[in-house]
């Protein structure tokens, strides 16, 4: 347990301090929310129906950078193979690390999301109701994304093979993300279904997840 | 003669150099026949002709989602019991998967705009077909990035096994969600509703474009096998020519 704490803290502690994956994927969810009005238009009504949208894509693509760090850091320095090798459950390190990945990288994007929400034109109750379900989808989107980043770990410039892997697993947890967020901003349609379906995805990228990464990175690294 | 005889990729060149014969001469009489009986068959009192695109569109989707079951079956060869030709089936079947993909998506499209008015829906079944070609796609790129073929075939495996959830997915879309794409009509609980004029033509094309894969997959895996001796021979020429020079 202390080896998967450790871990955490160690995986937490190199995102935050090197140039590292933590705020540079704030930084792109901000870039990309400010590119869409310039291709969309002014239209604050617009935009603000689009708000849903245009915030879970910026999300999912910002996680999506952030991925290909998960294991190649680990990879290039050495680490990587000390941890296939310990005593510890392959399948536990790597949900410690995708853990540890939302943690540094997934949550500051829920955080970032009021402020981006002003940008769009969105009213408080749209902006928590985005911010919740981003909150209930980033896990799905890490652990999901970490299948991809497991199996394109070998690769040197894995990066667009890791996206290409990783999106049409992604696309579900976009649908009900964004319709979640529609439903709570339109009354007549439950916010509780589609946003139970998010919170499965993410218990059952939860489980499927470290098992896959798990098995690829085993296969993958003799 | 088991599956594990048939690991020998010698003995499986032998096997197929016999077999393939054979099976290219019932694959064209088939398609002849299911092609004869699908002209041959009425027009629907509502679409016409065009129903006949159905005898080509049906049989390529059906096939889709097939090739991906043969490869997590394969797949599960090369992870869980190692089968030496597992890696083979699943990187020869990839690329035919793919096709049998495109072509129901093209010939879909075909038929939607006389019938639905459009070439493109975002409907559940579509966009279900078209997130398993994306897939097809992502899976023959992950096998061609990675040099070694036995590590990109374990890579491959927990893919495969990984997207086939996308299989149930695709075929309980049309009742899951309310679609524009006809629900199920020959593959459900109480028997088909096809009338008998268009299941007999359907039946045989199926099966005639089943043993098109199963040809075309055979040729393949024996391309695929002489491709990698190819390789192991161009790797053993190279390594004896550094050792005489070095």
């Amino acid at each position: 347990m202390s080896a998967l704490s450790a871990l955490i803290r160690r995986d937490i502690r190199i995102a935050l301090r090197v140039g590292g994956g933590a705020l540079i994927g704030v930084f792109f969810f901000l870039t990309v929310v400010v590119l869409m009005p310039f291709a969309i238009g002014p239209d604050l009504a617009l935009l603000a129906r689009l708000g849903p949208a245009i915030l879970w894509l910026g999300a999912l693509l910002a996680s999506l950078l952030t991925l290909d760090r998960l294991f190649t850091a680990d990879h290039d320095d050495g680490s990587l193979d000390l941890i296939t090798m310990s005593r510890t459950p392959l399948e536990l390190s790597c949900a410690a690390k995708a853990l540890a990945h939302w943690l540094a990288a997934g949550l500051p994007l829920v955080i970032a999301t009021p402020i981006l929400g002003l940008l769009l034109n969105l009213d408080a109750r749209a902006t928590a109701a985005i911010a919740l379900t981003l909150l209930a989808g980033t896990p799905a989107l890490t652990f999901i994304g970490m299948i991809g980043a497991a199996l394109a770990v070998t690769l040197h410039r894995g990066g667009l093979l890791l996206a290409v892997l990783v999106l049409p697993l992604s696309i579900p947890v976009l649908i009900f993300g964004v319709a979640a967020s529609e439903a709570a901003i339109t009354e007549p349609m439950s916010f509780g279904a589609p946003f139970s379906i998010l919170c499965a995805l993410s218990l059952f990228g939860l489980i499927v997840g470290p098992f896959a990464a798990a098995a690829s990175l085993r296969h993958g690294l003799d | 003669m088991t599956l594990i005889d048939l690991a020998n990729p010698t003995r499986f060149l032998a096997l197929t150099a016999r077999l393939l014969p054979w099976l290219v001469a019932a694959t064209a009489i088939l398609l002849a026949v299911g092609l004869y009986q699908s002209a041959m068959a009425p027009d629907d009192y509502q679409q016409g002709a065009t129903v006949k695109i159905m005898f080509i569109h049906v049989p390529n989707a059906w096939l889709s989602m097939f090739v991906w079951g043969v490869m997590s079956i394969a797949a599960l060869g090369t992870l869980v019991w190692r089968h030496p030709l597992a890696d083979v089936a699943a990187k020869a079947a990839a690329p035919l998967g793919a096709a049998f993909t495109f072509l129901a998506l093209v010939t879909g499209s075909l038929w939607g705009r006389p019938m639905w008015g459009t070439y493109w829906e975002w409907d559940a079944r579509l966009t279900s077909v078209l997130i398993l070609f994306l897939m097809y796609l992502g899976l023959i790129a992950l096998w061609r990035s990675v040099e070694d073929p036995s590590r990109a075939a374990r890579a491959a495996a927990v893919l495969t096994l990984v997207g086939a959830i996308n299989l149930p997915i695709i075929k309980f879309s049309v009742d899951w969600w309310n679609t524009l794409h006809q629900p199920a009509s020959v593959m459900r609980m109480g028997g088909s509703t096809l009338d008998r004029a268009f299941l007999i033509p359907l039946l045989v094309m199926a099966v005639a474009f089943s043993l098109l894969f199963l040809t075309l997959h055979l040729a393949a895996m024996r391309n695929e096998i002489l491709r990698r001796r190819v390789r192991t021979m161009e790797m053993i020429h190279v390594a004896q020519a550094g050792q005489r020079a070095g």
